[in-house]
């Protein structure tokens, strides 16, 4: 089986070979198929949205995706939580030597599909080879560029007291598909990573204007971190009501048994919303007419304070505080 | 979710809170004693379903949180060691000892694992003969039996490069020591679940019939633990104390006999430094003699006593507020050199400890 060899980075043939027969034929992209230095392109009116992202997941295959179509929705996702259709992408490529080509080959292709699912175009990329240990096989990051129509406007910032929390899907997928993997935790039952672009479903809520508050995909840390960031960022408080967050049996029992709370775990094609009260039915009914949001449901409200609180509200009416989670999510003893 | 949406009823709740209002007495002090229900309370919230009269105090039942520094301070040594490879179960890995903590040392290179289970300690030690691979064992008698397994699993493979520290604590003579406070300010026990399921009744009894202390073993889902509390309330009221059992679908009175046995073929109690409380005599484990090539105290002639003796912060006032006779306010350290990001005593280890909560929920 062939393998990556260092000397496929080394700038020689060998990587001229590895981009021809690996990278282009996949990428479908005329930016890179000319092979400058830089991707031009035109800029559409209007602003701009930038952002970057690394990708160091193991497994880099885990079930219900890859490091290739992680790191396309990974940056696509973010764009989209800025408010942004997304345009163009760039992929650089950290390689651990003695991988697999076929794996890079399954990764490439994942990542072309992902990208054309999400109607963006790889237009500039890098490839590393680094000896064996340097590296965990794979690293990839992605960076993008997307621009905002007239008219949206989200922040972080936007959050008001009084506005309605939407989850676009149930919560702790791809965080506990990770885990489940990378653990061989298979007595749980079968997950899959939920890891999808979300521009077209965040796309559903640009009608909303001004009523369309914020936007964040609960990634790492999942909705615990992302509503603590809201909250601070805001000055507001949010409240969860426990019992509305949908969450799939599988991830419930894999929570329950290993002591996590599914409201930390990532995921990767879930999006929050926060809109104005007003528009809360309209933003649950265009989400829930799209494929990658059937199961979105109203979760939450925005109040007052304390400025920074998330609290969640439990079937039996007692609250407690939500957390942002310390660090890296550790298996417990008790 | 079957045997988990049944127990978190909220009209079940509705009723037991109302029965809790309805049997409560006097002002009562409950000290739940494991981590776990201390977990489970906050989860549900259940300090809001009680009166405000009823208080719930975390006990020392958090086996990570009570791990001593100078354990701790063993078990980094032992990654000083060539070839050594530090197994640990994950939420030991910040636990600060007097220098450091798993956490800092795995950055720097010290090779460690975190393991769901003894047993994957065991498989990594079979599968990396290179390496020595050491567990350290923490726990109640709840974890101890799956140790005992893995280690006579070692034994059976003929492993020699697999070894437990065991820093095991035993919850009875934890309880005795508290019983025996004077300055002990609880009006119940709610006793572990958990642990039950493998000590069965018998080693509790004493509390009710030596110390005259109200005593509920209970489950951990909402309803469980408000029955357990509604047992407590009703001795209380009724002026006796008794040993309930609101967990029987798991705690069988004899307990769990193999996994006792198991237990006691290979470790045996000695005394033991608990984090914030000190010594109790007779609450630790150790490796009985004929398994001492497993036993990373010999094996790596750790100077165990040194280690034993490594003095616990002299400010923490952990014991006190474990008592039930100070609040983390009384305690110096709290909020200055005592966070949750770097905590100190082990009411502050636990996320859900006293001191972490106070420290979170902004009270007092």
């Amino acid at each position: 089986m062939s393998v990556v060899l260092l000397a496929h980075g080394g700038g020689g043939r060998l990587m001229a070979d590895l981009i021809r027969e690996v990278f282009l034929p996949r990428l479908e992209s005329p930016e890179l198929a000319r092979a400058d230095d830089s991707a031009l392109f035109t800029p559409p009116p209007g602003r701009l949205a930038f952002t970057t992202d690394a990708f160091v997941v193991d497994p880099i295959l885990f079930p219900g995706g890859d490091i290739g179509r992680l790191a396309v929705c990974g940056t696509v996702n973010d764009l989209a939580a800025g408010g942004a259709v997304p345009l163009y992408l760039s992929a650089a490529f950290v390689i651990e030597e003695g991988l697999p080509l076929e794996v890079l080959s399954t990764i490439v292709d994942s990542l072309a599909a992902t990208a054309r699912e999400a109607g963006v175009r790889v237009v500039a990329g890098d490839t590393k080879v680094v000896p064996h240990g340097k590296a965990d096989q794979l690293f990839i990051t992605t960076a993008g560029v997307g621009c905002v129509p007239e008219g949206v406007s989200v922040s972080g910032h936007h959050a008001r007291p009084g506005d309605v929390v939407l989850c676009s899907g149930a919560l702790g997928d791809h965080g506990m598909a990770i885990m489940v993997a990378r653990e061989n935790l298979g007595f749980v039952g079968h997950l899959e990573s939920d890891v999808a672009p979300l521009n077209d479903l965040t796309a559903a809520l640009h009608s909303l204007g001004p009523d369309l508050h914020v936007l964040r995909d609960p990634t790492r840390g999942g909705a615990a971190a992302a509503l603590n960031e809201i909250a601070a960022q805001s000055g507001v408080a949010i409240q969860l009501h426990e019992e509305a967050v949908p969450i799939h049996a599988p991830v419930r029992v894999a929570c329950e048994l290993l002591g996590t709370d599914p409201l930390t775990v990532a995921n990767e094609g879930k999006m929050l919303a926060v809109v104005a009260p007003e528009a809360a039915d309209a933003a649950l009914a265009a989400w829930r007419d799209h494929p990658l949001g059937r199961e979105a449901a109203v979760i939450g409200e925005v109040l007052e304070g304390p400025a920074g609180r998330v609290q969640v509200r439990t079937a039996f009416g007692t609250t407690r505080i939500l957390d942002r989670p310390l660090g890296e999510q550790l298996p417990r003893i008790c | 979710m079957r045997l988990v949406d049944e127990f978190r009823d909220a009209e079940a709740v509705a009723g037991l809170r109302e029965a809790i209002a309805r049997r409560l007495s006097r002002p009562a002090k409950i000290m739940e004693v494991c981590g776990t229900h201390t977990m489970a309370i906050a989860r549900a919230g259940v300090r809001q379903l009680l009166p405000p009269t009823v208080s719930l105090i975390s006990g020392p039942g958090c086996p990570v949180c009570v791990t001593a520094q100078g354990e701790i301070d063993a078990f980094l040594a032992l990654g000083e060691c060539p070839g050594v490879v530090l197994a640990s179960f994950g939420d030991m890995l910040r636990v600060p000892g007097s220098t450091g903590s798993l956490e800092t040392l795995k950055a720097r290179g010290t090779e460690t694992r975190v393991v769901y289970s003894p047993m994957d300690a065991v498989r990594l030690a079979a599968a990396s003969p290179e390496k020595e691979v050491v567990f350290f064992g923490i726990g109640f008698e709840t974890t101890v039996p799956t140790v005992a397994a893995a280690l006579l699993e070692a034994c059976r493979l003929g492993l020699r490069n697999f070894s437990v520290l065991s820093a095991h604590k035993r919850v009875p003579p934890a309880l005795a020591a508290l019983a025996t406070d004077p300055e002990l300010a609880v009006d119940g026990f709610l006793l572990p679940g958990h642990v039950s399921v493998i000590l069965g009744l018998e080693p509790y009894r004493f509390l009710a019939e030596q110390h005259q202390i109200p005593c509920a073993i209970a489950g951990f889902e909402v309803t469980d633990i408000l029955e357990g509390i509604l047992h407590l309330v009703t001795q209380i009221a009724d002026g006796r104390a008794a040993l309930a059992n609101q967990y029987p679908r798991v705690v069988r009175p004899e307990g769990n006999p193999t996994a006792r046995a198991l237990m006691e073929r290979v470790f045996t109690p000695t005394d033991a430094v608990w984090r914030g409380i000190g010594p109790i005599a007779a609450s630790g484990l150790a490796l009985r003699p004929e398994f001492a090539p497993w036993d990373a105290r010999q094996k790596f002639a750790l100077d165990w006593d040194r280690f034993a003796n490594v003095p616990e912060p002299p400010a923490c006032r952990c014991g006190d507020i474990l008592k039930g006779i100070a609040s983390p306010h009384d305690c110096p350290l709290f909020g200055r050199g005592c966070t949750p990001a770097r905590p100190i005593g082990p009411c502050m280890v636990s996320s859900e400890g006293t001191c972490a909560a106070y420290y979170r929920y902004q009270i007092g």
